[in-house]
């Protein structure tokens, strides 16, 4: 098959990460972690790589970055707001939280911003149930989230 | 999916070996199996089955689907009969009410996203989705249609879970929309080929089976299109495009694959005499249920429309043909024979037997060199890929053949691949080795170029000894220097089983410093740590075996390589225990047959010498003739003497010999040099072109017989359809025969075997009958061994003592100089086969439309080749122009390319060299020079317009 291949300089930094990962048990998720640090996703370029310094296949490498959502095919916006929908949240009102903070940033979940500052990306459960509805970005975790403090953590966050 | 129509009953889970038995009792019926063994399967054997829908028994239990569930007394909830494991005194029922509610709500779910289009499915009556249904008893699906994956369509928006067909692959289509997400094709592809090519992508509702990445297809993808994914799927959705167009099939004829020798058994799927697939047979001894490409889908060119069905004649080679009538073809052939003789003497005449032919046609061929022309001029393309296997093994442990069957490979530690790129050439038996690998045996490559075998994902590291062409001797008894140097040998072994005198003195030869690895080094570019590290590692190894092919034996020192090979294995005491051996992996369907049949000039069938007095006495009696005991003429022997004006004709069955045999321009002048040529085949060949009668052949599908695998086994072809030529090729050869004045009267192969067995005595057991009855037997097959013999030399050789030959290194004349400072050597692809003449006329020229040279980047950069450019490449004998594809897989210094397409003609370049023993030419060596070019060289634009001339067909009347 006929891929974009990688530049020089991309392949150095892949081969940098696989390099300081290979020899640990269970390589590959360190390494798609340390992909997606460096790109922001994971670039199927880097696939075919990955997969002939593990001893796997292509297929494989998509099978196991498909299944994770945290890994990206495309880049995301520089921040991404996170809002919980798991069941916790939604008997508190994640679903209309959801639809007022959609309208107010103009986009639907895993879209970005025109300007690509901000990503709008669904999480099943923060792990904050007890101050349900909860967000997170960046970082930074938030409880008992309205449309307002949503839109105050956006704005802190420069997004 | 094949459960409805075969009889061949899939048992849920893989068999387990154990030596402990558990009995259980199963729907009140009492049941003993192997420890280890799954529910489901202990079910099976006491005859019933337990729906299921992820479980097959060519893949381990995976539990999925959840249909498979039983009741067992004492255990708490539904446990998935596929991945639980029986227990002595297990009490299970297989058929509860909650059972069958369960069931029912599972199968609800599926066919809640499955479509409804059952009546103008492919699948329809072949599909386990639908057999599941009725056997749960599915009456009403509850779930309003929601989110789905099969409507392309949902309120009048397009679907965004629907995904179209995917049709890259010319054979079969996969289709998502009735996909139900068992896994069992990503299973296959991974446990059963071992490509590891599919993948379930993403999770939950977005579940779907992947073939490679975003980007790719199946096409595109790692899939090597072997067909086991669709082998296994239980529905429309992985399915053969054969089925597709015309339906399911009504029959099935059990036969052998005529491709490589792995001899693989298929079940020929039948709608009247139409094929409509291919489907490997799970019993079939050397394949167990697997299948490459070639097998499974690229048997189209039996109904090509190229194949020739009428016989034609032509009294020049110059002049068109004229298509004639049986009689006047064959008259116009024996007449041509005889007057030969008359002119010539007795000698000036001979056949060619074919390696693609049963044995009883190979077996027919060369008695009517010797019965009915009265000389020993037989050969066969055996003489041109494994000749030296047949000295060498003979030499040394006694008999012309491999010692072991392919089951031994579960049992192997550790494999040394020589010369053979087992993942192209034996697909199958690549397979099966790399499952093996990937439980942990360690690999050994000697070749070349890196294979793909070392690439096998999942396994550990393996060692490749990347040696320069023409150089295998050198290194083998570096390795047996290694081994004897640190004491490695398993002395008890030989002192048991060989000569101790013979071996100390071969070990005295071997510790001499030349072959030590750090000289041979200089010779082979190996390094030396190299070779000290595969031979601990060989010698260490419990249980190691040895598998190598024509890059062994197709060199000056083919001979000497196999007796090296031989030698490692004695004395490391690798002979006669499952797991060990030396194996030759054969090149077509039935070489190893065609030699057992008395192919060569010196040899009767089985191996006996021509001058043997006893041989021959058998044959005189059998046959009613004097026999000669000289032997005949070689294949380079009968081009030499009819270019000296004294071969004037020659009975070519079922090769190629202008594309397959090396120096194409001195095999093409001796054959313009002959009154008579007669080619015997399916298709106008390159032979064709210089013969005066064209006798139309049969394929595979077309005939009774027999095919001899690598291992020996003898396997049968039964007849699928009528022959389109009319005949079955032993009736022409008969027919032929006759006409000579044979007066044969055969009426069935089973005749044939019946006189090779009444004269061979390692065949003397070997009866059709038999071979019905036990599927297949591997020779010697005969009192001492009724049932044949699946592992050879197990308690002693063959010829008693083992013989350790010394195996001086001599170098090939064939040396890079300035002239020509890169080695050529050639191989195969796994898309096509030898020549290309059947592949050629399939679609599998989607994977290899043509033949390209592989160069190392600096060698392309010192000549400013770029990937994709004409390339000249020249030899002494001759230059042809083909594609460069620039990569790391041949070492600097090394070129490489495959021979499949007539118009490459790499064997223009090849030289006349041969193996000093047997004259298998040297096609793995030729110093040649690459350089850009701007399209084909003018020998091979002077060819192509031959060609075009010498395959004119005058019309018929009739037409």
């Amino acid at each position: 098959m006929t891929m974009t291949a990688f530049s020089a300089d991309s392949r150095e930094r892949l081969d940098a990460i696989i390099a300081a990962h290979r020899d640990r048990e269970g390589p590959l998720l360190p390494i798609l972690h340390d992909v997606q640090a460096e790109w922001g996703f994971i670039p199927e370029e880097a696939q075919p790589v990955l997969a002939e310094a593990l001893g796997m296949t292509r297929a494989e490498i998509h099978g196991v970055v498909s299944f994770y959502h945290d890994f990206r095919d495309k880049p995301a916006g520089s921040h991404v707001l996170r809002l919980c929908r798991a069941e916790a949240c939604q008997s508190m009102g994640a679903d209309a939280l959801a639809d007022e903070v959609r309208a107010a940033l103009g986009i639907d979940f895993h879209e970005t911003t025109p300007d690509g500052r901000l990503t709008l990306e669904p999480v099943f459960c923060l792990g904050l149930c007890a101050c349900a509805p909860s967000a997170q970005m960046g970082e930074r975790l938030l409880g008992r989230a309205d449309l307002g403090k949503v839109q105050r953590m956006v704005a802190e966050a420069g997004a | 999916m094949k459960d409805f129509i075969i009889p061949d009953r899939d048992m849920g889970t893989p068999p387990v070996k154990s030596d402990v038995t558990v009995n259980l009792t199963v729907d009140g019926i009492a049941v003993a199996v192997p420890a280890g063994t799954s529910v489901m399967r202990a079910a099976a054997v006491a005859g019933i089955s337990v729906p299921k829908l992820c479980a097959t028994d060519h893949v381990s239990a995976f539990g999925s689907c959840r249909l498979c569930v039983v009741a067992i007394e004492g255990m708490r909830g539904a446990p998935a009969s596929c991945t639980t494991p029986v227990a002595e005194g297990m009490v299970v029922h297989t058929q509860t009410e909650d059972i069958a509610r369960i069931r029912k709500g599972v199968m609800e779910l599926y066919i809640s996203d499955h479509p409804l289009d059952c009546l103008t499915c492919a699948a329809n009556g072949d599909c386990e989705l639908q057999d599941m249904a009725g056997a749960v008893g599915l009456r009403e699906v509850r779930f309003d249609p929601g989110a789905n994956h099969f409507m392309q369509r949902e309120a009048g928006a397009p679907n965004p879970e629907y995904r179209p067909k995917d049709q890259s692959n010319p054979y079969f289509t996969f289709d998502p929309a009735k996909c139900i997400v068992c896994s069992r094709c990503v299973r296959a592809c991974e446990e059963v080929q071992g490509t590891f090519a599919l993948t379930i992508e993403g999770r939950g509702f977005d579940s779907r089976v992947s073939a490679g990445m975003d980007s790719d297809n199946f096409l595109s993808s790692d899939c090597v299109s072997c067909g086991a994914c669709v082998q296994v799927c239980p529905t429309a959705t992985l399915i053969e495009n054969k089925v597709i167009d015309i339906g399911t099939p009504e029959h099935i004829v059990k036969t052998t694959c005529a491709y490589c020798g792995v001899g693989c058994s298929f079940d020929a799927h039948m709608r009247g005499e139409e094929v409509v697939r291919m489907v490997p047979s799970k019993d079939g001894k050397a394949n167990r249920g697997h299948s490459c490409v070639k097998g499974r889908f690229a048997w189209g060119y039996a109904t090509h429309q190229d194949r020739q069905t009428r016989p034609m004649i032509r009294e020049n080679i110059t002049d068109p043909w004229r298509v004639v009538g049986w009689d006047e073809a064959l008259d116009f052939a024996a007449s041509r024979l005889r007057a030969a003789q008359r002119d010539h003497g007795v000698d000036a005449i001979g056949v060619i037997t074919s390696s693609r032919c049963t044995n009883e046609e190979t077996y027919l061929v060369q008695k009517l060199t010797r019965a009915v022309f009265g000389n020993n001029n037989t050969d066969t393309c055996a003489r041109v890929c494994h000749s030296p296997t047949g000295y060498g093994l003979k030499t040394t442990f006694g008999t012309s053949a491999g010692t072991h069957d392919f089951d031994s490979v579960d049992d192997t530690d550790l494999a040394l691949i020589i010369g053979a790129n087992p993942t192209d050439g034996h697909p199958v038996f690549a397979s099966r080795l790399r499952k093996r690998l990937r439980q942990g045996a360690g690999l050994i490559v000697l070749d070349p170029r890196e294979i793909d075998l070392l690439k096998t994902p999942h396994m550990g590291q393996g060692l490749h000894l990347p040696l320069r062409p023409g150089t295998n001797v050198a290194v083998l008894t570096a390795i047996a220097h290694v081994i004897v140097a640190e004491k490695l040998y398993d002395e008890d072994f030989i002192r048991k089983r060989c000569d101790w005198d013979e071996f100390a003195a071969y070990s005295e030869f071997l510790l001499d410093p030349r072959h030590s690895p750090e000289e041979v080094e200089k010779l082979s570019r190996v390094p030396a740590d190299l070779i000290r590290q595969a031979a601990r590692a060989y010698a260490a190894a419990p249980r190691a075996s040895i598998y190598y092919g024509l890059g062994v034996t197709e060199h000056s020192q083919g001979s000497t390589t196999v007796m090296a090979i031989a030698n490692l294995a004695m004395m490391t005491g690798n002979i006669g225990v499952p797991g060990t051996g030396v194996n030759p992996l054969r090149g077509q369907n039935n070489v190893q047959g065609s030699c057992d049949m008395g192919s060569f000039p010196h040899e009767y069938p089985g191996y006996r010498h021509v001058s043997d007095p006893e041989a021959r006495a058998i044959y005189e009696r059998a046959w009613g003739v004097s026999l000669r005991e000289e032997p005949g003429l070689r294949i380079p022997n009968m081009f030499d003497e009819a270019l000296a004006g004294r071969f004037r004709g020659l009975y070519c069955q079922g090769e190629d010999i202008v594309q397959s045999d090396p120096d194409t321009k001195h095999v093409t002048s001796a054959l313009s040099a002959m009154d008579i040529v007669i080619v015997h085949d399916l298709f106008l060949n390159e032979t064709s072109n210089y013969a005066h009668v064209f006798l139309p052949g049969s394929s595979f599908l077309e005939k009774d017989g027999t095919f001899t695998n690598a291992e020996r086994r003898i396997n049968m072809v039964r007849r699928a359809m009528t022959p389109k030529n009319g005949y079955e090729d032993w009736q022409i050869t008969q027919m032929l025969a006759n006409r000579m004045g044979a007066g044969w009267d055969y009426t069935h192969p089973r005749e044939i075997m019946a006189e090779i067995a009444l004269t061979t005595p390692s065949f003397s057991g070997v009866t059709y009958d038999l071979l019905d009855r036990e599927g297949s037997v591997q020779w010697p097959c005969n009192e001492a061994a009724p049932l044949g013999t699946p592992v050879m030399h197990i308690d002693g050789f063959v010829r008693g003592k083992g013989r350790f030959i010394h195996t001086e290194y001599v170098a090939t004349e064939e040396r890079s100089g300035a002239r020509f400072p890169l080695l050529l050597t050639t191989g195969r692809i796994l898309s096509q086969y030898n020549v290309g003449a059947q592949t050629r006329r399939t679609d599998n020229t989607v994977w290899h439309p043509e033949d390209v040279l592989e160069i190392h980047p600096s060698d392309a950069e010192n000549r400013g080749i770029r990937d994709g450019d004409w390339v000249r490449v020249a030899s002494r004998s001759g230059e042809t122009t083909l594609r460069a594809t620039i990569t790391e897989r041949v070492a600097p210094g090394v070129v490489y390319t495959t021979f499949h397409h007539p118009a490459t003609q790499a064997n223009v370049v090849t030289t006349d060299n041969s193996d000093w023993a047997t004259n298998c030419p040297e096609f793995k060596v030729t110093a040649v020079q690459v350089s850009p070019s701007n399209g084909p060289s003018d020998w091979q634009e002077e060819y192509r317009s031959h060609s075009e001339l010498a395959r004119r067909i005058l019309p018929t009347a009739a037409e």
